[in-house]
């Protein structure tokens, strides 16, 4: 999938994502000649065709889990099917505010060992002290973690 | 007059998704998992209910019998009964830098199943829209076969037998995530029903290029009547590899592992 802008003939790039929380995506894209922006909007059937192929749109810089599309999208896991014996320093530091506490106990126990140590790994890279519920949205919409 | 638009292929630049690349990298992430399994091996049919998973369980721990290391990946994700098969107990998988690892059978085959994640009684199901599910499930599914493959301590493995479920499709996936086609046995019981049912898997798995090691017949001596393991021998020129009774014992087994390393 790629964007032309026909007026200049060029490639558009990927500008941001965003998540509404209700199933569907947009993806902006700028030209790099004109400066002009076009939003991709995909339905949930086609948000979690792009997820169920384990892509995501406009990339990542977070280290990639271990079966990660498996424990984002089972909706039928054991609350106590993994067991996380690494922590591999990721995080280490780094705070959660209650109300992030909160939020992530919401999480269900079958992903939430993924979802926490992303958010950290999150945290890390940008040198953030304390995750906040709005750091958690941030992430959440710069990672592509619908769902989560 | 008609818009002059280059087509996909003529965007040659770089972009931030990299979707192509995410992609390979996914393939890559399966073939570096598995540079230290010698031969993957997939165990099918096309046919339901002619025992793949029991002929898969036999020969994974014959083979470690005979000093093979051995996985089973059970591939079969909405039937999963590897575990049982080879009394391996439910438990929590352990996850350490990166990678999960695979249960463990008292005798020594390493396994990875869907029924070590999905809660006893409960089917496999996924989030998502509740409407147009066949549109992206079997899509889940092959990604969940790709992560079996990459993100499952497999080890140095002599061989890594893949349980497949009912019908192609999943050996298709399979095959695409492999680098190089995996070896086929295939299992069939005596009636005609069940020949020409495995004669369509295994047309399938011929025109992916992969080697046929042969076929065991499962079930003989019971009510099931039929040549099917001769039939497809001949009409595939591979061997009758075994022909497996009601209650077979571990020497039985042990004969197969003998006769599936041969064949290799």
């Amino acid at each position: 999938m790629k964007f032309l802008c026909v007026e200049c003939d060029r490639q558009m790039q990927f500008e941001e994502r965003q998540l509404p929380g209700d199933g569907t995506l947009a993806a902006a894209f700028r030209c790099p000649t004109c400066g002009r922006v076009v939003a991709l909007l995909t339905n949930p059937m086609e948000t979690q065709l792009v997820a169920s192929l384990g892509v995501k749109i406009g990339g990542t810089t977070i280290e990639r889990q271990p079966m990660e599309t498996v424990r984002g999208m089972v909706a039928t896991g054991k609350p106590d099917a993994f067991t996380d014996e690494g922590e591999r320093g990721a995080g280490s530091g780094t705070i959660w505010s209650v109300e992030a506490q909160e939020r992530l106990a919401r999480v269900p126990n079958f992903v939430r060992g993924m979802v926490k140590r992303i958010y950290l790994d999150y945290a890390r890279e940008r040198g953030i002290a304390e995750i906040t519920p709005a750091i958690m949205d941030t992430a959440r919409t710069e990672l592509g973690l619908e769902e989560m | 007059m008609p818009l002059n638009i280059r087509t996909y292929r003529d965007l040659t630049e770089a972009d931030r998704s990299g979707l192509v690349d995410q992609i390979v990298a996914q393939r890559r992430r399966v073939t570096d998992r598995l540079a230290t399994v010698r031969r993957v091996l997939a165990v099918m049919s096309g046919k339901g209910g002619v025992g793949k998973s029991f002929v898969t369980a036999g020969l994974a721990r014959a083979l470690v019998r005979a000093g093979r290391a051995t996985g089973v990946l059970d591939a079969d994700f909405n039937g999963p009964t590897a575990p049982q098969l080879l009394r391996i107990p439910v438990a929590s998988c352990t996850l350490h830098d990166g990678v999960i690892e695979p249960l463990v059978s008292a005798e020594g085959v390493r396994c990875f199943s869907m029924a070590f994640l999905v809660e006893d009684g409960r089917p496999l199901a996924f989030r998502g829209p509740e409407t147009e599910g066949h549109v992206w499930r079997e899509t889940l599914e092959a990604a969940a076969l790709r992560e079996f493959l990459a993100d499952v301590a497999w080890g140095t493995l002599d061989q890594l037998l893949v349980d497949l479920p009912p019908g192609v499709q999943r050996f298709q996936e399979l095959t695409e995530l492999l680098a190089v086609p995996p070896a086929v046995l295939a299992v069939t019981i005596p009636t005609a029903e069940s020949r020409d049912a495995v004669r369509r898997a295994l047309r399938g798995a011929v025109e992916r290029k992969a080697l046929l090691l042969g076929v065991v017949e499962n079930m003989v001596g019971g009510p099931f009547a039929g040549s099917a393991a001769d039939d497809l021998a001949a009409e595939f020129g591979i061997p009758v590899l075994a022909r497996i009774p009601f209650h077979p014992g571990d020497d039985m087994w042990d004969a197969i592992a003998l006769s599936v390393r041969s064949a290799s």
